[in-house]
């Protein structure tokens, strides 16, 4: 199966500050993935990586079934940076025609997609001012019509919602679900979980480099549960034996938290605690949102 | 392509905040201070011998030759300054602010990025010499008729000086920070603007270690030579033979051999080459 993004191992150093520390993924084709961790995880830098601004120290990777760094699948690819500056001293116009030129798109389909997107981000009553009149939520509205001048196959988007309002967001989230049912692949960094929530079919938690975890979200939504038990007799082997149900299982005194792919799970916990002669004075399942996923998988120490 | 759609934005990034404007209003300021100034010498002048009309054409011709000279160093200067200002925040401002990381992932060579820039750069240059150069030139000729022997010849040299000080400020800004490549370059200048005058000021005490002082430092940075040689070429033979004390220090008693010219073609290349290089392997 070929991958719109296929990576084994990189890694980046910077001297002896290890960034990125083997970051092995594959995303599918027309995937909307998203990217999670804490600050300094690393995941600008992998980003960097597949666009070519940074030099991995060693691993490999493809885009679209080519190696880092092609110049002909970089045509097909979108970037919105995280902190975007852009010639401020260009008209919105004039911004999206340079980038469009350096996309190599002719003259006629350039014109078109400039007024197309500039009215997809409603910018175009502003097409003629120059950047540097624009707001933060502009700016980043100018910077999505950028990433997508070129009808990318895989668009790359570094904090896409951070200096929106609810407004901005809320067309952020309908451009990626356009994008989504045409088929583009999107890689989404965010902190925003609740935006990650909403738009991502798959994501990655990332810390140090490395990725711990990939979950869908829709298996998320329908299952991925944090079980609670009130109990007396709980022994460290019966707690070690409810990995067959979960994982994280954790004692605590006469409580045992773990958590469970499926809430269909707890009867079957109930019977085993029961056999094993344990006293159950309550079981509760509760579904985890994704920051209760992010906390738990990534840890609350930031990863620092 | 992508070369020529950097130099276009390089070009208009000089229109639109102002450069060029700036550029050409103190520009012709320059030159209007220049002409009232090359005005009145000549009107003031007292000839040396009296009664001689002969010698008194001599000495205005003189006159005229060494000021004209004087206006084309400033020039030079100018165009210098000018080639380290507009180039040493282009690369190391567009890292520093993340502007290049747009321009970088689009599908085209970094290399077309240097050489773009170079391209937009060398083409404001020209237009802001041919004005500068042109204006001093055109001023000596409205007002006493005096040609410039060889303006082609010293025009080029000029250009290319001015272009060798915007491709080593580019090479410097592909790695160092702004502050650093002005830092940098102009400590280089310095270097070969020191040396310049030592080997003039050598040649004319007839002191051989200080005309070697001046041609090592002309290898370390060959700017001042090629003006030098410059100068050289647009200073009339007879000034020539007249010397220095007529018209001042300007007139040029060490003359640059070629190869110096060649060795600045060279320098030129070889700080290019590392631009691309460096701009090429660094993580943005």
């Amino acid at each position: 199966m070929s991958y719109a993004i296929e990576t084994h191992n990189l890694r980046k150093a910077f001297d002896d500050n290890v960034a990125v520390r083997g970051l092995t993924l594959q995303v599918a084709h027309g995937e909307v993935f998203g990217f999670l961790g804490p600050n300094g995880a690393g995941k600008t830098t992998s980003l960097k990586m597949f666009l070519g601004l940074v030099k991995p120290t060693a691993g490999s990777a493809t885009l679209l079934g080519a190696p880092l760094g092609d110049r002909a699948t970089r045509g097909r690819i979108g970037f919105l940076p995280e902190h975007f500056r852009f010639h401020d001293w260009l008209t919105a116009q004039e911004f999206l025609t340079l980038h469009g030129q350096l996309y190599r798109m002719d003259a006629a389909r350039l014109r078109r997609r400039t007024a197309e997107l500039l009215e997809l981000v409603g910018l175009t009553p502003f097409r003629d001012k120059q950047l540097r009149t624009f707001s933060k939520g502009m700016l980043q509205r100018i910077g999505l019509a950028q990433a997508l001048l070129n009808d990318p196959a895989l668009v790359f988007l570094d904090e896409p919602t951070s200096g929106l309002d609810p407004v901005g967001r809320r067309l952020v989230r309908d451009i990626i679900h356009d994008l989504r049912s045409k088929g583009t692949t999107v890689f989404l960094n965010s902190h925003l979980l609740s935006e990650v929530e909403v738009t991502c079919d798959r994501v990655a938690f990332i810390k140090h480099g490395e990725v711990l975890r990939v979950s869908e979200l829709n298996a998320l939504a329908g299952g991925t549960t944090g079980v609670t038990i009130r109990a007396h007799g709980l022994t460290p082997q019966v707690v070690a034996g409810l990995v067959q149900w979960g994982r994280d299982a954790r004692l605590d005194g006469d409580q045992v938290t773990l958590t469970v792919a499926d809430e269909a799970a707890l009867p079957a916990i109930t019977r085993y605690l029961v056999a094993q002669n344990v006293d159950v004075y309550g079981i509760a399942g509760q579904r985890l949102s994704l920051e209760d996923m992010f906390i738990q998988i990534v840890g609350t120490d930031g990863g620092l | 392509m992508a070369t020529l759609v950097i130099a276009r934005l390089t070009f208009k990034e000089a229109v639109r905040r102002r450069i060029m404007l700036a550029a050409f209003i103190l520009g012709l300021a320059f030159l209007a201070l220049y002409g009232t100034g090359f005005y009145f010498a000549l009107r003031d002048i007292t000839p040396v011998a009296p009664g001689s009309a002969a010698l008194g054409a001599l000495y205005r011709s003189g006159l005229a030759s060494g000021l004209t000279i004087m206006g084309l160093y400033a020039v030079n200067f100018l165009a210098i300054v000018m080639a380290a200002l507009i180039t040493a925040d282009t690369l190391a401002g567009e890292i520093g602010s993340g502007t290049i990381q747009a321009v970088v992932s689009k599908p085209l060579l970094r290399a077309e990025i240097v050489l773009g820039k170079w391209l937009g750069f060398a083409g404001l240059l020209a237009l802001y010499l041919l004005l500068m150069a042109g204006g001093v030139m055109a001023i000596a000729y409205a007002l006493v008729q005096y040609a410039v022997p060889n303006v082609l010849v010293g025009l080029i040299l000029i250009y290319l000086e001015a272009l060798l000080i915007m491709t080593v400020t580019l090479a410097c800004s592909s790695t160092l920070s702004t502050l650093a490549t002005g830092g940098g370059v102009f400590g280089l200048f310095g270097i070969a603007f020191i040396g310049g005058w030592v080997e003039q000021f050598g040649a004319l005490i007839k002191s051989q270690t200080a005309i070697n002082i001046g041609i090592i430092s002309s290898l370390i940075m060959p700017s001042e030579a090629l003006w030098h040689r410059a100068s050289y070429a647009m200073t009339p033979a007879l000034a020539q033979a007249l010397g220095v004390n007529m018209t001042g220090p300007f007139i040029t008693t060490s003359v640059p051999s070629p190869l110096m010219v060649v060795y600045g073609v060279v320098y030129l290349l070889a700080a290019l080459g590392l631009a691309i290089r460096k701009f090429g392997a660094r993580d943005l």
